[in-house]
């Protein structure tokens, strides 16, 4: 399994106090990691693009791990996550589907037991280009508090034949959630949906 | 507390590589960014105290927060900035009022050390708004492989009554630097310039 060479990582993490209302007794946290990594099928057209799939895994786990790291390293603490890729401009979006199994399997393998699918977004786009992450609750996709995004990006990445591979955990709703819609005390958390 | 603080944002980067070449070890910069009420905006106001001592107050806050992140002793800490935008009901002025009389004592503080002056930008923007927080060494101004600078930003800051506060400290200089001038081996450390 060929190594995927990692040139920057970047990790934030937002600390929320409120929006103009009520501050909660503890602020949600929005945590983000980006790996900038070589895009080794850049500037060519290649059929059999699945190998960097599992060669991925790794770099995925590590990734979830540093992220919880940044959060506070508790894995019952995440109610939310995400995840995104933006590719270089030599490379194809078919390259940023590439993360979505290794992304979303290292976030459970992490947390443990998440149910719902990992909401994702991804584009073609040079360096600076920012990506909205979609964010949903890690057990029920329908839970309406929880619907969040963060935005992320590097000045300076993806260069042409790189790609941004992207993490997002966030430890609570929105900061002030009143906006109806099923909540989080009636997760049924058979489905994955509801 | 004097500041209102509506959120507080970490962001570390890391450089593992560059131009092929290996970074050993990696060059890790952390910034620590507050949004915070300003409670000037909308008018004139001629005694700019309060956000002065704001500034004493963020000096430690964003310090520690930025160290934290950064994951090594203050002491470690090789290079730092600083960086305020105000929303667009504020002034420079109010930039300067935060950044330039009391925060540097309290960030020299958790660093143990600082002769050099911190180098510093502000401006006034809209949410989102690009700060280029710029660097150089925190003994020694004129080290020349520490000149460097930091992109930071809040997607949804500074809102028109508020200001953005950034601190920036640094494990290292450029990833490879090769232009010459003075090196941290050749620091006297005695006047901040040398």
């Amino acid at each position: 399994m060929p190594e995927v060479k990692v040139r920057k990582f970047l990790v934030s993490v937002e600390e929320i106090h409120h929006e103009g209302g009520p501050p909660p007794a503890v602020p949600p946290k929005r945590g983000l990691i980006l790996a900038v990594v070589h895009n080794p099928y850049a500037g060519s057209w290649q059929a059999d693009i699945q190998p960097l799939m599992d060669d991925l895994k790794p770099l995925g786990l590590e990734m979830a791990r540093r992220l919880l790291a940044a959060l506070g390293g508790d894995p019952a603490s995440i109610e939310g996550y995400g995840k995104g890729s933006i590719v270089g401009e030599a490379g194809e979006l078919e390259h940023a589907a590439l993360w979505h199994a290794p992304g979303g399997y290292s976030m459970r393998e992490v947390l443990g037991g998440a149910k719902a699918i990992v909401p994702s977004t991804k584009k073609v786009g040079g360096p600076g280009t920012r990506l909205d992450i979609p964010v949903t609750h890690v057990n029920a996709s329908y839970v309406r508090s929880h619907f969040d995004s963060v935005e992320a990006g590097i000045p300076d990445a993806p260069r042409a034949d790189e790609m941004v591979l992207g993490l997002v955990m966030t430890t609570g709703p929105r900061v002030h959630a009143r906006a109806g819609g099923l909540a989080v005390k009636d997760i049924k958390g058979e489905d994955g949906l509801r | 507390m004097k500041a209102k603080i509506r959120k507080i944002m970490t962001v570390v980067d890391e450089t593992l590589t560059e131009q092929g070449q290996q970074v050993n070890p990696p060059i890790r910069r952390a910034a620590a960014i507050a949004v915070i009420a300003n409670p000037f905006a909308g008018r004139f106001q001629e005694d700019l105290t309060e956000l002065i001592d704001v500034g004493e107050e963020l000096g430690q806050l964003l310090a520690e927060r930025a160290v934290a992140a950064l994951g090594i002793d203050g002491s470690k800490v090789e290079s730092y900035g600083k960086a305020a935008a105000v929303g667009e009901n504020g002034e420079l002025e109010h930039a300067a009022a935060i950044l330039h009389p009391k925060l540097g004592a309290p960030f020299r503080k958790v660093l143990g050390k600082g002769a050099a002056l911190i180098p510093s930008s502000k401006k006034r923007g809209g949410m989102g708004v690009v700060l280029d927080v710029p660097l150089g060494h925190k003994d020694a101004a004129f080290v020349r492989s520490h000149f460097d600078g930091m992109e930071v930003r809040v997607a949804d800051a500074p809102r028109a009554n508020e200001i953005v506060v950034a601190v920036v400290v640094t494990s290292g200089g450029r990833p490879l630097p090769r232009v010459g001038g003075l090196k941290v081996a050749e620091i006297k450390g005695e006047d901040g310039l040398r």
